[in-house]
Order: C-alpha cells, then structure tokens, then sequence
C-alpha cells in the first residue's frame, strides 16, 4: 500500500463515515425522544436515494406515491383514534397535517419532475417528498406503541422496516439507480483527487451537525423535545405534548435520511434494499455511543466508515462481515459497564 | 388443550399425507411448516417465556443445514449419521455467541443478534468451503429401510416426528425447575438471583436450547431441498421465525405451531397473489408481515394461541395438591451464635454516600429491626448483605465466612432468604410455581433431566415442599392462582413463603406488613415468632413502629446512611438521637 491507495481509503472512509454520521445522529435523536430503535433509518436513505435519481430522469419518483400510502394510513389510524369526538375543527386540523403536505408536494414533483431542474433543486424536491413519512411512520406504528417497552418498540421497528423494504420493491422495482452528482467540479490535493461530492459531503454533515446544535441550544422547540428525551413524563407535566415531540423527532431522522440517500446516490448504485445495511452501520456508532451521545457517535461513525475503507481493501468479501463484527465487543463494553439494567417487560 | 383434541390432531397428522386426493404441494406445505415450527419452538422458550429477543436464528439452521451438506456430498456420511454432528457444531456456535451476546441487557441483546445474523449470512455466501454463493447441491436425501425418501411425503414423517419431540421436550422444560429459572428470568432475574438462580448460565442454556432447535431445523431443510445456499439464512428470515412466534403467541409451545403455520400459508399465498396484483415478481410478502407484526403487537401481543385455547372449553378439575417427602432441612445454628456481623460497611454511589460506616451484629434466634426514616440507606444494606450491591469499604460476615463482594447466588447458598420492597414475583405464573422457584437450590435435577422427564421425583418433592410454605403462610386457597391476581399484601406473604422455601438460616424481610390490613399484620407476627421459635432468625426492615416495637428482640436505627441508636426496642424508643431523626428536633 503506497500513499496515494491511504490517502484514498482515507478519503473513502471519512466520506463514508460522515453519512454514519449523520443517520448516527438521527438514531441518536430518535432513540432518546421516543425511544425507539429506528431500524427503518436505511429505508428513508434508500427513499432519497431513488428519488433524486428518478427526478434526474424528468420520471415523477414511486415515493409520491409511498408519500400518499403513509399519509392515508397514518389519517385512516388517527381517524379511527378520535372516532368519537370527530368535529369539525378537528378535521380540519388532520386536514392540515395529513392531507395538505403530501397533496402539496405530490402536486409539486408531478408539476418539478420533468423540467430537470437540476441537481440542487431535485436534491432538495427529494428531501420534501421523503421527510413527511417520518411523522406518519411515527403516527401508524409507533404512537399506539408508546408506553411499551424498548424491545416491542424494537421489534415493530423491525416489522416497519420489513414493509417499507417491501413497498420501495413495489414503488421502485428491483433495478439500482444512480444519480448526477450534485456538484461536478473537483480538485486535486497533491496525488489524491478530491470530489465535490465529496465536499458537499462534509459541509453537509458539518452545517447539520451545527444546525442541530442550535436547534437543541437556542429554540423552545428543541428544548421541548430535549425534554421528552429525559423524561417523558416530566415533559409531559409541563405541558410537552410528546406525541408531537415523537413525530418531530421522527421529521428530523427521515430528513435526515433522505439527505443522507441524496448525498450517496450519485456515489454508489442503490438498490431499493441498500438502506438496511448503510442504516445499520449508523447503528454501530449510534450504539458505541450508548445511543445516548452525538459526539461520541459521530466519532465512531467516522471511524466505522474507516474501518469499513480499509476492509475493502485488504479483505472485499468480508467487508460486511468485519463491519458488523465490530459491533460485539462494543456491546460487550456497553452492557459490563452499563450500571444499571431496565427491567425488560 | 385437552387431551382428545390432541389426539385426534395426531391421527389426523399421521394419515393425512397418505388420503387419496391430497396434492403433494399440501405436504409440502406442511413441511414447512413443520420447519418453521421448530425454530419458533426455540423462540416461545428464548422469547416468549425467557424475554430475549432474537433476529438471528435463522444463521443457526444455516450452520444445521450447511454441517450435514458438507459432511454428506464432501465425505460421503449417512445423512442420519450428521445430525449429532450438525447439533454440536450448531450448539458450540451457539455458546460462543451466546457467551458474547448473553451479557448483553435490554435492547442490546436483539440488536447483536442483528449484528452476528448478518455477519454468518455473508460468512455462508463467502465461504469456499460452501461453494461460495453457489452453495452446495445434490445432497443425498434420508434413507430409511431401504427406501430415499426423495419424497415429500416419506419427510413429512421425519419432519413432523421431531417438531412433536420438539413440542414434548419444550413443554417438559418449561414445567421443570429450569423452567421456573427461564421464566424468572423477566422483570430482570433479580428475583432468580436471589435464590440461587445463576442467570447468565440460564440464558445460556436457553439460548443454546432455541440454536439446537433451528439447527436441526436446518439439517431437515438440506436434506428435503437437497441442497442449500446461504439465502434462507439470512435477517429476513430469521424477522420470519419471530412473526411467526409472535402470531402464534410467543409464550405458548401450541403457539409456534399454529405462527409457522398461518405465516406459512399466508406467505405462500401472498407470492401467489402479490406478484400477480402488483404485476412483476418479488418479495412482496414482506410488506404485509411487516404491517402484521406492529398491528399484533399493538393490538394482540399475547398471539392468537391464548385466543383459540378460550374457546375449547376445558374442564375445570381441582388440581391435586403436590405430596411427597420432605426435603432434607438444613442444620439450624444454636440461638446466640453471631450469625451476621456486619464491619464498618460503606456504600457510595458516586459522591452519594448510601450507607456510612454501618456495624451491627444479628445472632442466632433473635429477631432483629432495622428501621429508619425514608432514604436511610435500609434497603441498600439488604442488598449489600444478599449481593446485590458490593460495599465500597468494610466487611460482611455470615457465621464466620466473608459474603460481601460475592454473588446473589452464593449468598443464597449460604442459607439467606430474602423479600424485596419492591415485590418481585411474576404475575402470570402460579403462586404455587412463585413460591416454589425459592427451593431452587435444593434440587439439582438439570435441563436434560427436564427435557427427558427423569426429574419427577425431585419435582414433586419441591412443589411439595413450596405447598407446605404457603399453607405455612396461610394462603394456601390462593395457592393455584396466577400471582397476578392477588393483593399486594398477600404478595408480600408469598414473597416470605418463597423465601421459606430455600430452608434459610437468615431471613431478611423487607417491610413484609406494607399493604397489610389489622388482622393480617397480627397473624403475621405470631407467624414471624412462631418461625423464630423454630429456629429461625430474622432481620427485617418495617416502618409500622408498634409492628417493629412488639416484635424485634434488638434494633438498629439508622438515617442518613449512618447507624444513629441500637438496642432493646424499648431503649432505642426513648433515644433523643432517634426521636429526632424521626420527629426533627425536639417535639
């Protein structure tokens, strides 16, 4: 291996990593607000993913069709929640949250889609379509569930990303896509060619980060689902409404997803079950960090898409298998010193 | 379920592959079904009734399935002659990961079970040993009298013998001393500990358990399919077996049947019909299995078993009270022998110091108070004497021996019983079963013995002895009733005969009389006198001060995790250093 192979798997690796980042965060997020284990993460990635490269081909993307199946179903589940004190007002207000943005957006990308607007543009039309499922996502599998245990919210995570894989089969067909990168212009850094994909990798990872950080710093609505985070209850005897911070929070990480699935597409070929894998090793940071910290998780993505890099290199086939590997001993670290276990019923 | 009902399932099981008119494709069917439910047996044991989840099983019948693969084509075995083979190399898989993964708490558990699951599938894809991706093909079916059973109906038989040996096996592990452990082993296994319960070993055993039941899951798979690749081993499947434990009811061995079954059917309807609907092939199955898992879970997390088992009616019989012979009684020390002696002992929990520098000393025979305000440290010194909590400094002595810093278990051993404050019984299990997880240290009888029945014996003896104790305690019209169903302060009364159970030298109770009414707290101190008049010591923490005050021979009084009076209950009463840690200042 000369300089210029480790400079490259170098580059590969933190470019990798600051996705594992990113969807880190989201799980992080996610985890301590509602406390659920978002296995369907890879899914909102996948989502994006195939939608900017759809939109490059001027084709309407199969997600403005998901889009209308998860807002049906979460209204049907939320009308058949108040079924005995439907008023007017409250119509009108499901309305608002389940009809108007995906009639909106369906409308939009319908209207967008075959002008070709351009990477930016569709980069940004993709995230609109996909991020509206994590609150209907929430709404039909996880708000009926929200006094249950971690291991049943786990479960039906698992059982969410089983039909979400399902349906982008259905929306997407069994063909990969890949899509323009959104920013074409590279340069070179002494030996190693740098993309500006890979740049707008990091800035992208980089300006989330911060975002995030005075999302949770500076507003009341940050505050409000840091919280919920701590406690549930608490937060909500002070007024929190915790199902709303549940569906932000589920906003956030499909986003969040979706960003990260715009941000890969033009990079490797996705097929409509890539997510699971890219979500999983997330996974693996969000665990090292106890599902608990974002520094530490963001540390370890970094260092998960290295390890990750330099398999690759040294050993292709067992890639995955060295990957996932890696994940047991930190689980054995996390539970030794874990002090204390929650009872599991 | 009533035993003409499973009779008449049996016979209809044996004859039906050979009616004229049945297509081979329905045996084939049932095959699988019969596959399917073997592994969900493993999960009713590891999921349902031990509370650990796992996405990974389907690796295990990967490592069955590619054992028996290898060893046929490659150097020529019996296919029979694999399976010991297939077993313990499925089983020594499942050690290792099991010695992994087992210490794993809450949700880390299922998401290593993820991890590892991935990991051996694309391990089976890699492997040359395998034939990579290609897998491994022409894999000599069963051979029995003289006869390949290349045909779906000769496996059926093979089959469907072994998921009914399953189902045995699986039921008379979990009506045993070990299962009483499995079970214990939700809500945390604090309570297991306590009495002896070594709970590490016993997810071992469970997990092994669950591995060994796909594994020959996955030996029958290779030699029905006649050859094998690394795709039916993979997370989907293995998400697969757990709908099909939590349709069918994951606590239930009659419930992994009946979830392979419709999980079964209904994905071999659904690729039938799907591709059709949607117009192109694919896994679509998966996007109803997926909806079918969250709607179960948020509307019928118990399964469809317990559902169908309400509407056969069953006849109520009285069951039988359990005779046998006593258990042989531990030898009790004379009264006045220090029995615990407790040096100096300090518990800090970060900068909270818990329990300050505490000695005291409990002998033989006598009944002894600890008592104090809320949050003075009571029950940490419960749990730093039974091992629950190790001290920071200081040392506590049980007749002569150091039990501080060693474990639940071994204390237990020793001859401390416990209750906790918290009580710590399982709502869904009989009192009868409750009480009798206390005598757990004195049966020895282990998992095969279970499995195979040859722990009837000793069986009975323990629920027999568990009886004694709860008609001892005076309940024993509750004895037959799930635990869940009674007040908590009966609750508290099982917890002592529970405690009884493990023939203790010491008893520590923890606030026995919360929750009592008059009455019951009178009976329960002549109870206690009349159990310290045997023999017994006791310490216990109570905050009923005429309960304490009639009762203990000698208190300890302690606030703010210091020891502030100790002495006859009547000195201790009129201490100015009690009064005003009970009162605040003079009153």
């Amino acid at each position: 291996m000369d300089a210029t192979i480790l400079l490259f798997l170098l580059q590969d690796g933190v470019t990798n990593g600051a996705i594992y980042a990113l969807l880190a965060l989201a799980l992080v997020l996610v985890f301590a607000v509602t406390r659920v284990i978002l296995v369907p993460q890879g899914e909102f990635v996948t989502y994006g993913a195939l939608t900017l490269a759809m939109l490059d081909l001027g084709k309407v993307p199969g997600t403005a069709g998901l889009l209308i199946v998860f807002a049906a179903l979460a209204l049907a589940v939320e009308v058949w929640a108040n079924r005995r004190r439907l008023s007017l007002k409250l119509s009108g207000r499901l309305a608002l949250f389940y009809v108007l943005p995906p009639l909106v957006i369906v409308v939009l990308a319908g209207w967008l889609a075959p002008m070709r607007l351009g990477p930016v543009p569709q980069a940004l039309l993709a995230i609109a379509i996909v991020s509206p499922m994590g609150p209907y996502l929430y709404r039909i599998a996880f708000q009926p569930l929200s006094e249950a245990s971690v291991l049943v919210l786990l479960i039906a995570a698992v059982g969410a990303h089983f039909s979400m894989t399902g349906l982008c089969l259905l929306f997407f067909g069994p063909e990969g896509l890949r899509a323009q990168p959104l920013i074409t212009t590279g340069f070179t850094a002494g030996p190693l060619p740098v993309s500006g994909q890979s740049i707008a990798i990091y800035l992208a990872a980089l300006g989330l980060m911060l975002a995030l950080y005075l999302f949770f710093g500076r507003t009341i609505l940050g505050k409000a689902l840091r919280a919920t985070a701590v406690n549930r209850l608490g937060a909500r005897l002070v007024g929190v409404r915790t199902a709303l911070s549940g569906q932000l929070a589920f906003l956030i990480a499909a986003a969040i997803g979706a960003l990260s699935g715009v941000l890969i597409a033009p990079v490797t070929t996705v097929f409509y079950d890539s997510g699971f894998l890219i979500g999983l090793k997330g996974f693996v940071a969000a665990i090292v960090g106890g599902l608990v910290s974002y520094p530490v998780a963001v540390a370890a993505a970094v260092g998960v898409g290295l390890v990750e890099a330099f398999a690759s290199f040294w050993a292709s086939s067992f890639k995955e298998i060295i990957v996932f590997m890696l994940i047991i001993p930190v689980l054995l670290v996390r539970s030794l010193t874990a002090t204390h276990t929650e009872d599991e019923e | 379920m009533p035993r003409p009902i499973l009779l008449v399932l049996v016979v209809v099981g044996a004859v039906f592959p050979l009616l004229p008119g049945v297509p081979v494709f329905w045996v084939t069917l049932l095959n699988n079904i019969g596959l399917g439910a073997l592994v969900a047996l493993g999960l009713v044991v590891l999921t349902g009734v031990g509370g650990l989840t796992s996405f990974g099983q389907a690796a295990f019948c990967g490592f069955g399935a590619f054992t028996t693969a290898v060893l046929t084509t490659r150097y020529g075995w019996s296919p029979w002659a694999t399976l010991p083979v297939a077993v313990a190399i499925t089983g020594a898989a499942a050690l290792v990961l099991g010695l992994l993964t087992m210490r794993l708490s809450g949700h880390y558990l299922p998401l290593g079970t993820i991890a590892w699951g991935l990991s051996l599938y694309f391990m089976f894809g890699e492997l040359e040993l395998f034939h990579r991706h290609d897998g491994i093909t022409a894999i000599p079916p069963f051979h029995v009298a003289g006869y390949d059973l290349y045909d779906s109906r000769g496996i059926y038989y093979v089959i469907w013998a072994c998921v009914v040996l399953a189902a045995l096996a699986t039921r008379n592990l979990l009506d045993s001393r070990t299962g009483r452990a499995i079970r214990a082993l939700r809500g945390g296994g604090m309570a297991a500990a306590a009495f002896g319960v070594s709970t590490m070993r016993v997810k071992l055993v469970v997990f092994v358990y669950a591995a060994l039941l796909a594994g020959i899951s996955g030996w029958l798979y290779a030699h029905m399919q006649r050859a094998v690749n690394q795709s039916p081993f993979g997370i989907n499947a293995g998400i697969e077996y757990l709908l099909m434990a939590v349709l069918g009811g994951a606590g239930y061995v009659g419930g992994a049947i009946l979830g392979s079954g419709l999980v079964t059917l209904l994905k071999d309807q659904l690729q039938r019909i799907l591709p059709q609907l949607f117009g192109s092939r694919g896994n679509y199955e998966t996007i109803v299995f997926g909806a079918l898992l969250i709607v179960l879970l948020q509307t019928a997390r118990e399964g469809l078993w317990p559902r169908l088992v309400a509407l056969v009616p069953e006849r109520r019989h009285q069951p039988r009270l359990p005779q046998a012979e006593p258990l042989p009684a531990r030898a009790r020390p004379p009264a006045g022998e220090p029995l615990l002696s407790l040096q100096s002992v300090r518990k800090a929990f970060g900068g909270l110091i818990a329990v300050n520098d505490v000695s005291f000393n409990v002998r033989a025979g006598e009944i002894v108070g600890l008592i104090g305000p809320n949050g003075a440290g009571k029950s940490t010194i419960f749990n730093l004497v039974t091992g629950v909590l190790w001290p920071t400094s200081g040392e506590i002595k049980f007749r002569g021996e150091r039990v501080s810093g060693r474990s639940s278990q071994f204390v237990a051993r020793r001859g401390i019983g416990r209750t906790f404050q918290h009580v710590n019984v399982l709502p869904n299990m009989s009192v009868l079963e409750n009480v009798a997880l206390g005598a757990h240290l004195r049966g020895r009888k282990g998992t095969f013995s279970s499995v195979v029945r040859a722990d009837r014996d000793e069986e009975a003896r323990l629920l027999a002895e568990a009886a004694r104790q709860i008609e001892r305690m005076g309940l024993a019209r509750h004895m037959h009733r799930a635990a869940g169903s009674l007040s908590l302060g009966q609750l508290r009364i099982v917890e002592i005969a529970r405690a009884l159970c493990l023939d203790p030298v010491l008893l520590l109770l923890d606030e026995p009389a919360a929750g009592l009414r008059h009455m019951e707290k009178r009976e329960l101190a002549q109870t206690l006198v009349r159990l310290k008049n045997e023999g017994l010591t006791i310490l216990l923490v109570e905050h009923d001060m005429s309960f304490v005050m009639q009762l203990t021979d000698h208190l300890v009084v302690v606030d703010f995790g210091t020891k502030i009076a100790e002495g006859r209950p009547a000195d201790v009463r009129t201490d100015p250093a009690v009064i005003e840690a009970y009162l605040g200042g003079v009153a």
